[in-house]
Parts: structure tokens; C-alpha cells; sequence
């Protein structure tokens, strides 16, 4: 494949992983936080890790918009769908999502809920249109990568008079994240000598947003693309900040990110969303500013405004570690319901589900490493 | 003379017609549609004998039999539709025995107001499959549901075959050492299918591979009648199947990403979709496990026939409590190839 196959080359690789073993000390650690799932899904699924010296570790990050989805959310999910009758359309990843209960919109489906998968925000809007009788509702999720579809679907929506149709906005940003797990590093948290930073936010946000990192911070970051070579090259650009005592914010995916980013969807977002004053994260907690909601000019297509439901506080199984998975204190092997009580076919956490999540990625792809 | 008294006052308007409650209600309506629309398209003796039930002579030998449900959306996909893929799909089965298959039973559940012209369509399509195969439809059964009970309609074909002499196939006798080979590209059919019903405008089109494979299992087993394990990957794909093996037989399996045939354009599709190749489904292919030593030979066997054409060694069986399969990456790594999660393409097949 054109412009797929140069990105994952076995002999670039080779040489890449020589490179990184000659310049990584042995005489300390290299640990960096891929923050995006697709940063974890290429470790695991390439066997990047099996090509890293011993010396270099990759902590994984909350960068997976399905498992910082907080249980409260998708149980008001459910209840807005079953207790007013509506069609609920949703991306496939968080069908198997564990809600409070053992609930899941899986199971909410199998007992009559009208709820969809769509590949993307146009599908959501073709059943609207096609169900003039219904409503439809769009379960947006996701870092700045989906939000402005979301925000092209919610124009369209105004622009045909498209009243049946509305978004339950779950979108969320990265730089406030980044902040908080480069806060709680430390003492309680976990030491992180360097970020790969996001690939596909990054085309939208651009690069600027991190500068705080090695500002505020002291920590080198560089933009990764999401291919295996991508985030050895990544790597080894971190590798080299690091042993130079330098904390930079560099672009290792100039093929697709500017500085200032793409400006239009930024445009498209600002019009369309506003800052909520605070949102919860699974993992993260209640951050301040880290997350968008529909701005007063859309307020009609909020569905949280249109079918309020009150739902009880949300309860998430016990043991499960994804709180501390999804901040890289804990590898997923540290979690007692991993592999036990908790595999991808039976989730009991959200890392467990995606293919994005570290423990999904994990279990499926590198678990004979525990087992030799 | 008498004239022959014409059975129907009115012959079945498949062109325009649909189907109603009344062709499953075993009146003269059904009857009408079994003797114009199914015996005619899928006539042979034993179908002929007019019976609940077809009677026959079985030749000598340990018989298989398998069944299958096909309830594949859409009806009608790139290279196929659900007719043949019902006829190909219980043949298949039955062959990965190391069988010959000799007859197929099919029950449909027709919905209400379905399209008779594309029943005609559907019925025709499985007449040619089971001609080109060799293997007759010899009984069925027809129901109708209303509308809304069912999707257009589900096929359910059941198969019997004859096991030859000294042929021991079993999902439980791949053994450490024992080769793994594969018959050609993956994920051929699962693309097919996805491309029509997201209706993804590839460039170029992506064909279902479904096909029957007895033929090419027949020239296998007379090639090396030892062979251990044979099997279709069809929904859950090659992975799947050989994490099946691995748990039947208590062993692990090493396979290589390089040696495994993907089109160039089955994988950019799944790039597309977040789908790997490994995990959709095919219709016309075998994975076999083999004595080492006699992997040469089945492969040069396979390659010889036009249904193995792109045949491959892909790996070997080795000695595993975990029983786990593992993957050297094309990259240079190795990762685990895990069971089928979840549900990436729903009816499939």
C-alpha cells in the first residue's frame, strides 16, 4: 500500500532500533508516555516494544477517547435512550463499554433500545433524515480529532431544519489532560522522562498547545505519527533531548502537523462549542476547561437539554484499575481482574474494550511476554 | 382424451410477484412456488420424488454431516449472494472433514412481500452452485414469516459427505513441529461484503472469494491422506481458526505476517475500516496442518489447483501450555494473535 508500507519498513526499523540502542544510556532509564491509544495500539500490534532496548520503556497515556469516557456519561446515555424512546446513534467502540451495573448499550440494545453504530456523524444524520418521526441522537465523543465532524454535523442539522436531530457531546481536549498527569507525576504518580505527543489532534490543534510542557513542566515532547517507524523515529528524537538535557516541543510528524494547525476546523469548533467550566474523567478526575459542550446558538441540538433525565451516581467494579492504568502508574498486568475476571470479551473496565485501550492492547497482542 | 388438468389456474409472476402468508401455509399456493420456483431451478431425481424427505442408497464408507444458517446482509454482494454462499458454505464444511460431500438439504424463511424475482434470483444462483459442485439439493422446506420478522430471507442448507478410507481429520491432531498452510489471499469475502453495504466507492472492487472446496480438498488428501487439520476460516477469519486448533490440540502456533497473502487492496480497505485481515471472514479458503515433512508436497498440490493457487507455508505448530498464537510482524516484532472479540462485521454469512 502507497504511503502505508514506507511507514512500516522492517529495514528501517532495524536500523532505527540500532540507532536508539546506540544512543540510549545504559546506565538510566528512558520511560515516555505515548499519551495517544493509537500510539499504543502501534507498539503492541508492530512489536515495537520487542525492537526497544531494555532501558527504554513506553508508559501508556489516557489518549483513548472511549476509556476517559466517565461511567456517569454512558449511563446517561442509556437512560436518555431507553426512558424517552429515542434512536441513539454511536461510533461501534463503546458498545461494550461497561455502564453501572454491568449495563452496557450492548445490552441496552439486546432489550429493545433503538440504539445504531455509525461509522461517522453524516450516517447519524442520514437516519434522521430517513426517520423524520424519531429522534436521533449522536453520541459524540472524542478528542479534537471528531469534534469538528460533530461541529459539520450540527450546521448541516441547522441549516436543514433538521429537528429531529441532536448530539449528546462527550468531546474533550488534550492539552488540560496532559496537564493533569504531568501534575500528578511525581512523588504519587509516575516518573516520565518524555511524551509522544498526539498524532492526529495534533493536526488539528497544532503544535503550539504543548509548548507548556517543557515550559512548565521541564519535559521534552514530540509529535508522533501513528505508524511503528513513526514512533521509533519519535523515540529516538526524544532519546536525543533527553541525553542533551534538552526539553523541547519537536515534530516528529511534519507530514500532517503545522504550528498553528488546521485553523478551519478550529473556526468550525469555536462556532458551533463552547468550554464546559469542568468535566469528569475516567482516571482523571474532575478537570477544569478540558471538555466542550454545544454553545448557546446550538443550544437547541444539545440532547442534554432537549431530554433531561436525572440518573443515580454512577458505580464503577470494584478492583478494576483503570483509574491508574489510564494515568501510567499501573501496567495492566498490576490490575488483579486482568486476564481473571476481566478480558476483552467479558470488559470490566474501559481500557479493557477498545482496541485503543492499554489493557485491550495487552491482552491481545503482548501477554506471551508474561507468560515465557 | 382428457386434457392433463392444469395444476394452477395461474402461473407464479415471478417477474412482478412477492412473497405472501400464503406460500408457507402448505396449501396450493406453497405448492406452487416449491414446483415453479424450486424444482424447477434445483431439479434432480431424489428432489423429484416429491417427498418430505429424499431416499437414497449411501455409499460405503464413515459418513459427515454439517449444517449452516446463512443470514448474510446484503443478499447480493460483489462475487456471490446468499444463495450460492449457502451452497458453498455446508459444502465446505462437510469437505474439511477430508470429506466428499454427496447431498444438501436447504430450509428457507421467506419475509413477507420478499421479492419472488429475487428469490428466482437467489434459487438460481444455488442450482448452479450445487451443479458446478456436483452435489444436489435433494430435500427442503420453505416457511414464510410476516413482515418485519425476518430480513428478506435466511437460508439454512445441511450437508452429508463420505469420509475415504485412512483420512483422520480433526481440529485436536495438530502436533509440535506439523506445518501450517494456508490456500490463498484472506479477507477477500469480508470486504466484498462490508465495501456493498457501507457502500465505499473503492476503487477497484473487491470480489467475495466464495467458492467450493472439495475439489481442491480431494486432490489434497489423495496428495498426503496424513493430513492432521483442515478447516475454512470463514467469520472470526484466520485467526480464529488456528487459535481453535491450538486449543483443540494443547499447542501454540508461530506464524509469519510476510508469508501470509493479503490483495493489496483487501488490506488498504482494511486500513480503512480499523479491520485487520486476519480477522475477517473468507468463503473460499482452507487452512491445513501438516507433518512437516509433507508440507513440500501438499503446497505443490495445492498450488496446482486454481482454488490454491496463491497457497503458502505460513507457519508451524510448536509446543505451548499457553496455547498461544504468535505472530512475527512483518515489522520485525511479535505480537500475539488473539481470539475474535466482539462483533467487527455483523451477518456475514
Amino acid at each position: 500500500m502507497k504511503f502505508i508500507d514506507e511507514f512500516r519498513d522492517r529495514d528501517l526499523a532495524r536500523g532505527l532500533a540500532t540507532a536508539i540502542a546506540q544512543e540510549a544510556a545504559r546506565d538510566r532509564s528512558y520511560r515516555l508516555m505515548e499519551f495517544c491509544g493509537g500510539h499504543t495500539h502501534a507498539i503492541f500490534r508492530y512489536g515495537v516494544q520487542d525492537l526497544m532496548p531494555a532501558q527504554v520503556r513506553f508508559v501508556h497515556g489516557p489518549g483513548c477517547p472511549v476509556c476517559v469516557l466517565p461511567t456517569a456519561r454512558l449511563d446517561l446515555a442509556i437512560a436518555m435512550t431507553e426512558r424517552h424512546g429515542l434512536t441513539l446513534c454511536t461510533y461501534a467502540d463503546l458498545m461494550r463499554v461497561p455502564a453501572s451495573n454491568r449495563h452496557s448499550l450492548l445490552k441496552a440494545k439486546a432489550a429493545g433500545a433503538d440504539i445504531r453504530m455509525v461509522y461517522s456523524t453524516q450516517d447519524a444524520l442520514a437516519i434522521a433524515r430517513a426517520n423524520p418521526g424519531r429522534q436521533v441522537v449522536f453520541f459524540a465523543i472524542g478528542f479534537e480529532t471528531t469534534t469538528p465532524p460533530t461541529a459539520v454535523a450540527l450546521k448541516q442539522a441547522r441549516a436543514e431544519g433538521l429537528g429531529n436531530f441532536s448530539v449528546f457531546c462527550n468531546h474533550v481536549l488534550t492539552p488540560p489532560a496532559m496537564r493533569a498527569i504531568l501534575e500528578t507525576a511525581g512523588p504519587e504518580g509516575i516518573a516520565i522522562d518524555g511524551i509522544l505527543g498526539p498524532s492526529h489532534v495534533s493536526t488539528v490543534i497544532g503544535s503550539a498547545p504543548y509548548d507548556f510542557v517543557p515550559r512548565d513542566f521541564g519535559k521534552p515532547l514530540v509529535i508522533a505519527g501513528f505508524e511503528p517507524l513513526d514512533v521509533m523515529q519519535a523515540t529516538l528524537m526524544l532519546i536525543r533531548q533527553i541525553n542533551a538535557g534538552r526539553a523541547e516541543v519537536e515534530n516528529q510528524y511534519s507530514r500532517a502537523v503545522t504550528p498553528e494547525g488546521n485553523r478551519k476546523a478550529q473556526a468550525l469548533m469555536a462556532e458551533v462549542l463552547t468550554l464546559r467550566d469542568t468535566f469528569e474523567w475516567r482516571g482523571l478526575g474532575f478537570l477544569p476547561d478540558s471538555a466542550q459542550r454545544l454553545n448557546e446558538a446550538f443550544a437547541d441540538f444539545d440532547a442534554e437539554q432537549r431530554f433531561r433525565v436525572a440518573v443515580p451516581p454512577s458505580c464503577e467494579v470494584k478492583g478494576c484499575e483503570c483509574p491508574a492504568v489510564l494515568r501510567g502508574i499501573k501496567e495492566p498486568a498490576d490490575c488483579r481482574l486482568f486476564g481473571t475476571v476481566c478480558t476483552p470479551d467479558n470488559p470490566m473496565g474501559s481500557c479493557m474494550v477498545s482496541s485503543e485501550g492499554a489493557c485491550a492492547a495487552y491482552w491481545s497482542y503482548g501477554r506471551f511476554r508474561d507468560a515465557a | 382424451m382428457t386434457a392433463q388438468p392444469r395444476p394452477f389456474a395461474q402461473g407464479l409472476d415471478i417477474k412482478r410477484g412477492a412473497v405472501d402468508m400464503t406460500h408457507g401455509s402448505g396449501g396450493r399456493a406453497m405448492a406452487q412456488l416449491i414446483a415453479e420456483l424450486f424444482q424447477r431451478f434445483l431439479d434432480n431425481d431424489l428432489l423429484r420424488q416429491g417427498n418430505d424427505q429424499a431416499l437414497f442408497q449411501p455409499p460405503p464408507g464413515r459418513l459427515v454431516m454439517s449444517t449452516d444458517g446463512h443470514v448474510i446482509s446484503p443478499l447480493f454482494f460483489p462475487g456471490g449472494d446468499i444463495g450460492c454462499l449457502s451452497v458453498h458454505g455446508t459444502i465446505n464444511d462437510v469437505a474439511m472433514a477430508g470429506a466428499r460431500p454427496l447431498y444438501l438439504a436447504a430450509g428457507f424463511i421467506l419475509e413477507e412481500g420478499f421479492p419472488l424475482a429475487d428469490l428466482a434470483r437467489i434459487v438460481e444462483s444455488m442450482a448452479r452452485a450445487a451443479n458446478e459442485a456436483g452435489v444436489p439439493v435433494v430435500t427442503g422446506d420453505t416457511k414464510v414469516v410476516e413482515r418485519g420478522k425476518a430480513d428478506g430471507l435466511f437460508i439454512t442448507t445441511t450437508g452429508l459427505g463420505v469420509v475415504p478410507a485412512g483420512i483422520d481429520i480433526s481440529g485436536n491432531r495438530a502436533r509440535p513441529g506439523d506445518a501450517i498452510l494456508l490456500s490463498g489471499t484472506l479477507g477477500d469475502h469480508g470486504v466484498a461484503v462490508m465495501s456493498k453495504r457501507e457502500n465505499l466507492g473503492f476503487g477497484t472492487e473487491i470480489l467475495s472469494d466464495t467458492a467450493a472446496l472439495h475439489d481442491l480438498v480431494a486432490a489434497m488428501v489423495a496428495a498426503v491422506p496424513d493430513i492432521h487439520c483442515l478447516r475454512d476460516p470463514t467469520r472470526g477469519g484466520f485467526a480464529t481458526t488456528l487459535n481453535e486448533f491450538a486449543r483443540q490440540s494443547g499447542v501454540g502456533m508461530r506464524v509469519r505476517e510476510t508469508q501470509i497473502p493479503v490483495r493489496e487492496a483487501v488490506a488498504a480497505a482494511c486500513e480503512l475500516l480499523g479491520l485487520d485481515p486476519l480477522y475477517v471472514a473468507n468463503e473460499g479458503k482452507l487452512i491445513a496442518i501438516c507433518p512437516s515433512e509433507r508440507a513440500e508436497t501438499l503446497l505443490a498440490t495445492m498450488r496446482a489447483h486454481p482454488l490454491g493457487r496463491d497457497a503458502a507455508i505460513v507457519g508451524e505448530v510448536v509446543a505451548d501450555p499457553h496455547q498461544f498464537v504468535r505472530m512475527e510482524t512483518a515489522f520485525g516484532g511479535e505480537r500475539v494473535v488473539d481470539w475474535l472479540t466482539g462483533e467487527p462485521l455483523p451477518r456475514i454469512c
